[in-house]
């Protein structure tokens, strides 16, 4: 029993960061309709932001302190904010009316050029470091039941920030003019809506919520490197068309639903090398089932 | 009229440019061809030593520092007046630590530059990537440090300077039986890895045979950064111990994993633990655990003190203290220095004689201990075991074959 709810507990912790990132993918194909890879580096961005963040903001307020990791979170998230709006704007705009798969192959480069950029020594350096703590981290241990305030942590701010981006998208102006634009882009401009605007806005979101996912990602393992986006950035987007692309609540429901598969898959002794392989097969099933994801609706395309 | 211009502009430029690109590949070539042939026979100027490793990505640090290693060995023979008269230059080559550039690499340093002889790598995987095409051009090739026995077993120009992973295996079986008191032991292995798979394997045969028996057996993906699913199964067959045979980043991260999930007891693994990154990342979750290894600066012969002697005056880390020699370093520097000593026994860099010269070394006194190439191309060596102590890599004990 104990290690059910052990592996539950790292599911759930996993599984909300996976949904942080697949929100990104999710929000972005909401409005443009292309899957921007370069998410899974904004991610890795973050988590070096707050590598590079937390020894400055630590001179100014108490070293491994709540306060002080707040401030290192929400200045990472504005800076990869601006990395991504940056990235919208250089790489994505000028082909705004190509052939969507211009776009997309254009994603895969700048995913590539930030990643081997990255690598490079000047740089971060291919190597792995050590990420620091940023907040007082204790492990309780309830009966045989080891619970870790960061895996607490991460899922009461990713609880809180699923509320906040419901709250944007349903419930505020911006938000309202985002479904539009998702809705359709050239009537929404009719309106009177700044598509441009909205586009940034949305790439500045998604990143903003990319980069927590990278701290949080890098909290948990302890050790950053360029490449360490690409992984948890895939299972993130089949995340994403799990839960069905383009809807929010799907895209955070499939990565809890992969993160826990995952999870479980990994700690059968003498499976858990198969552990993606399994995970993969659940979801290729539930996709053959319903091939608009968990929550998405089948569209009927007009000709 | 404009665009009349650019049009017959792209008819000149483009044709010459095409033309420039194919006559310089051709040159390359060609100029390459007559290097490696120079190079092969006793026509050139100077001896190359071809070596790949991995110097930036994953295992940098191993790479690094065997690198350093074969380099200091390098100038310590040019600086004795060279080989056969000849200095030597070592070429070397970083792999970024990424299965298949090895090939690519190699096949450079033969076929263009002109080789006599390839030195590398520590990773066993990578290793197995360049045995056979060194083994096809007849070129010896001396890995310093993996341990994998597939290694040299690809044909008969692959020689190796350590000890391969069945004793690697046993120690630690014995290790654990006689030293930690283990009866249960639970491995934890890198699928990706031909390094973790063997001594995985070889561990279990030498534990199980001592009357051990292994609690639950998991694998991971190397470079994978999430090990709480596998962990905490792990943790639920409550072993007395974990094997843990991978490499330094990963072991880090896991041992910090493994004690946030309140696993107490200890974790050990091979030499693939060696790297100073171990207690960089790892810090005080690494401390108390064990590994075995190829050499400890502690217990020193009169020539190993004077390798790590020199070791310090010639290397420095990035915050200006000396560096302190580690295994990889001491087999970097072996590796070169027998190859020498083969070529001088050769009396030529031909390929088929020096692999003679190298199959037939014996006693040879290296900084990691006496050196004899056995008839499976291996190296007799002895072991040590280090535990880690104050984020210090202390030496324990040294067991022989």
């Amino acid at each position: 029993m104990d290690w059910f709810l052990q592996q539950l507990i790292n599911g759930f912790a996993l599984g909300s960061i996976y949904a942080l990132i697949a929100l990104g993918y999710t929000m972005v194909y909401g409005v443009l309709r292309f899957i921007n890879f370069a998410h899974s580096d904004v991610l890795m961005l973050g988590a070096f932001g707050a590598y590079f963040l937390a020894p400055v903001v630590g001179r100014f307020l108490p070293h491994e302190s709540y306060i002080g990791a707040t401030v290192v979170i929400v200045l990472t998230c504005a800076i990869c904010a601006c990395i991504g709006m940056l990235i919208e704007l250089l790489a994505y705009r000028p082909l705004r009316r190509r052939p969507k798969l211009t776009v997309l192959i254009t994603a895969i480069g700048v995913s590539l050029l930030i990643e081997n950029v990255c690598q490079h020594e000047k740089v971060f350096g291919a190597e792995t470091k050590p990420f620091p703590h940023l907040f007082p981290e204790r492990d309780f241990q309830i009966g045989g039941l080891s619970v870790n305030t960061g895996d607490m942590v991460v899922l009461g701010v990713t609880a809180l920030l699923l509320g906040g981006l419901w709250y944007i998208v349903q419930r505020t102006k911006t938000g309202t003019a985002m479904r539009a634009v998702a809705f359709n882009d050239s009537a929404a401009a009719l309106m009177g809506i700044n598509v441009n605007r909205i586009i940034s806005f949305t790439f500045g979101l998604g990143s903003a919520l990319a980069a927590v996912a990278g701290v949080f990602y890098a909290m948990r393992s302890r050790g950053i490197e360029p490449l360490m986006g690409i992984q948890p950035g895939l299972r993130a987007f089949i995340a994403a068309v799990v839960g069905g692309i383009g809807n929010l609540p799907g895209a955070a429901l499939g990565g809890l639903v992969l993160a826990l598969l995952e999870t479980f898959a990994g700690g059968i002794p003498g499976l858990s090398n198969y552990r993606d392989g399994i995970a993969f097969a659940v979801l290729i099933l539930i996709l053959l089932f319903k091939p608009a994801g968990l929550l998405g609706k089948s569209q009927v395309e007009k000709v | 009229m404009r665009q009349n211009i650019v049009r017959k502009w792209r008819f000149i430029v483009l044709p010459t440019l095409m033309s420039g690109l194919i006559l310089g590949f051709t040159g390359c070539n060609k100029s390459g061809d007559s290097g490696g042939s120079g190079g092969g026979a006793s026509g050139g100027a100077v001896i190359k030593f071809g070596e790949f490793a991995s110097l930036t990505g994953k295992e940098a640090n191993f790479g690094t520092a065997s690198h350093e290693g074969t380099l200091m060995a390098v100038e310590e023979i040019n600086a004795a007046g060279g080989l056969l008269g000849k200095k030597v230059e070592l070429l070397t080559e970083d792999d970024l630590s990424k299965a298949g550039e090895p090939a690519t690499i190699v096949t450079k340093l033969i076929s263009r530059d002109g080789v006599v002889a390839i030195l590398g790598e520590v990773a066993s995987s990578r290793s197995l990537e360049a045995a056979p095409i060194c083994q096809e051009n007849h070129i010896p090739m001396i890995s310093p440090s993996s341990t994998n026995p597939k290694v040299t077993e690809t044909g008969d120009y692959i020689f190796r300077v350590c000890f391969i992973d069945p004793f690697q295996g046993t120690v630690m079986a014995n290790f654990a039986t006689k030293t930690l008191k283990a009866k249960n032991v639970a491995i934890f292995t890198d699928v990706k890895s031909d390094y973790s798979k063997g001594l995985a394997k070889f561990f279990k045969e030498g534990f199980t045979a001592a009357g051990g028996k292994i609690a639950a057996e998991l694998d991971y993906n190397g470079g994978d950064k999430d090990f709480k699913a596998e962990l905490t199964a792990i943790k639920s067959a409550n072993p007395d111990a974990i094997f843990v045979p991978g490499y330094y980043t990963d072991v880090a991260l896991i041992c910090i994993q493994a004690k946030q999930l309140g696993i107490t007891v200890p974790l050990f693994g091979g030499d693939g633990w060696e790297g100073e990154e171990l207690v960089k990342i790892g810090q005080d979750a690494v401390e108390g655990d064990y590994f075995s290894t190829h050499y400890a600066p502690e217990v020193a012969t009169e020539r190993s003190k004077n390798f790590v002697a020199a070791y310090q005056k010639r290397w420095k880390n990035t915050d200006g203290t000396p560096k302190v020699a580690n295994a990889m370093a001491a087999l970097g520097y072996d590796s070169a220095m027998i190859l020498a000593q083969a070529i001088k026994t050769a009396g030529t860099t031909d390929g088929p004689k020096v692999r003679a010269a190298l199959a037939s070394t014996k006693d040879f006194d290296g900084v990691t201990g006496k050196i004899t190439i056995n008839e499976k191309r291996d190296a007799t060596k002895s072991a040590v075991i280090i535990q880690v102590k104050n984020g210090k890599f202390n030496y324990l004990e040294t067991v022989n074959p």
